[in-house]
């Protein structure tokens, strides 16, 4: 029965109102709970009160400072380490010496938790923002010079073989083998370092102090604001559903070319 | 003598890098970068046998606890929702917003909720490192053969045995691929919650050796956090080269074609 189900043609309306249907009651087992006593409503406000402090929220100037100084620690984190991985990851990837002499290096540094450097950037930069930029951009490195390095590696020897006898330099050979067959790589490697990049701009803001929600967050729940503290929290579980629509989005524009996305196109019809 | 260069390739970066950071470090007068020598001293004074069983060997018991019972809790919800299309239409926006919450904005939460004791910690890794592995077993679950399903149902193979030979099986190098994500954030969270809610473990520890200006100690327990995220990798492999071994040999057999 479930096989056939899965094979059965996609119905577009109902998984949609299906999905609204299992939001709506999160949202209200959120609300009941609380209210009921199965929780105690001090922890843990029910739904209705977190919009209104959500309401509350968005009428602050500080709120969105907040969360400007969140959005530009995020991009600019991402843009250095995407802009790193992708030309460490190619110069690696494309130079056979350079990858055998790395190998072990990278297979070192790349396990090595961001968190772990929390103290050290505490101690020298203190509660700033170049402190939490300095997590993000080590966590999120990594993610894309490893998809860049295997995207390099994975170029089709006759077409490489092709360009060559062809006389195309290395600057062509670059830009119309390996970078088509990198491409699906970089993007898998910006989609992950897009979502560990939020985690990491949160998490050094939460830890570090430096300005932010995560400061907010850590704000509120000093004072005992929990309201607070849960309408923010849906803000930054928000912030994170926008990014992952966003590189979804990117990544069917910028390959759709690609097989696999075609396919992935054709099948539900 | 291929074996030797290969040795030498391997080994000479690394090398060539920690003599770098002894040779600049050495004698260095600079109170927050402190040589690497005097370091390496203070990781001998610091990190011995009573300080491992007080502070790291609690903190990693925490870490494997939240992180096997999110990957029990992922496989299991992972199983169900990816069976059972109704469901997975009903829950799938919900995960979507779930999974996308910065797992450390919940340390708060559940430190309100549940106090600072290792319930706490061990709830926030679990929370934090379910996502991953349960929309992967989804995909996974999903993405079967379609002959082996129905080959199953010619034979009439039903119930655990369907479970655990197609289901779980056809899944594996999924949950695994969600297992290997998982294990970063587990790391993460371990950690900041012991910075943020704590009275011992490894990041407590470190916290205070940087709030009471003890320098080296500070870094040697930034290496340490470094050496345990490498040997958990290194532990992590391991453990999927005996689990996907079947996969890979099957994946390599076919490019071989």
């Amino acid at each position: 029965m479930v096989a056939v189900a899965a094979r059965a043609p996609r119905v577009t309306g109902r998984p949609v109102a299906l999905g609204v249907l299992g939001l709506a009651v999160f949202a209200l087992a959120l609300e009941v709970g609380p209210r009921a006593g199965l929780v105690p409503i001090r922890y843990a406000p029910p739904t209705s009160q977190i919009l209104v402090t959500l309401g509350e929220q968005v009428g602050r100037s500080a709120f969105w400072v907040a969360l400007l100084d969140t959005l530009r620690t995020w991009a600019e984190g991402l843009l250095i380490a995407v802009v790193a991985g992708i030309v460490v990851g190619v110069l690696l990837g494309s130079v056979p010496f350079l990858r055998a002499a790395t190998a072990t290096t990278v297979e070192f540094l790349r396990p090595i938790p961001s968190v772990a450097l929390i103290p050290l950037v505490i101690v020298l930069y203190g509660p700033t923002i170049r402190s939490t930029l300095v997590l993000v951009v080590y966590a999120a490195f990594w993610q894309v010079l490893i998809q860049v390095m295997h995207g390099v590696a994975d170029v089709d020897p006759v077409a490489r073989d092709t360009a060559r006898s062809y006389g195309l330099g290395a600057w062509a050979r670059i830009r119309y083998v390996v970078w088509p067959t990198a491409l699906p790589y970089v993007v898998t490697g910006v989609r992950l370092a897009t979502s560990v990049a939020l985690i990491l701009t949160i998490t050094g803001q939460l830890v570090i102090g430096s300005p932010g929600l995560g400061k907010e967050i850590d704000n509120a729940q000093q004072s005992d604001a929990v309201r607070v503290v849960y309408a923010l929290i849906l803000v930054t579980g928000l912030l994170g559903v926008l990014a992952n629509l966003a590189t979804r989005f990117v990544e069917r524009r910028v390959l759709a070319w690609h097989p696999a996305i075609r396919r992935e196109e054709v099948t539900p019809a | 003598m291929t074996l030797v260069r290969r040795g030498v390739l391997l080994l000479a970066l690394p090398v060539l890098l920690f003599a770098a950071w002894w040779v600049a470090s050495a004698g260095s007068t600079d109170f927050y970068w402190p040589s690497l020598s005097s370091i390496l001293a203070a990781f001998g004074r610091t990190w011995t046998w009573d300080r491992v069983q007080a502070d790291v060997l609690p903190s990693l018991g925490r870490l494997l606890a939240g992180y096997l019972l999110a990957v029990v809790v992922g496989v299991a919800l992972g199983a169900v929702i990816g069976s059972v299309r109704w469901v997975r239409a009903l829950v799938e926006p919900l995960l979507e917003f779930l999974r996308a919450i910065p797992p450390p904005v919940l340390v708060p939460i559940v430190i309100l909720l549940s106090g600072i004791g290792d319930r706490t910690k061990i709830l926030v890794i679990v929370s934090g490192c379910v996502w991953p592995v349960l929309l992967n077993t989804v995909e996974g679950v999903r993405g079967r053969d379609e002959v082996l399903s129905d080959t199953c149902r010619t034979y009439g193979i039903t119930g655990p045995l369907r479970l655990r030979h197609l289901v779980l099986r056809a899944a594996s190098p999924q949950i695994v691929t969600g297992a290997r994500q998982a294990l970063p954030i587990a790391i993460i969270l371990m950690v900041i919650s012991e910075m943020m809610a704590a009275n011992e473990g490894l990041g407590f520890t470190v916290v205070q050796f940087q709030r009471g200006f003890q320098i080296p100690e500070m870094w040697s327990g930034v290496l340490l956090l470094g050496l345990v995220g490498i040997l958990l990798s290194l532990l992590f492999r391991a453990a999927e080269r005996g689990l996907l071994g079947w996969y890979h040999g099957q994946r390599a057999g076919r490019r071989e074609w």
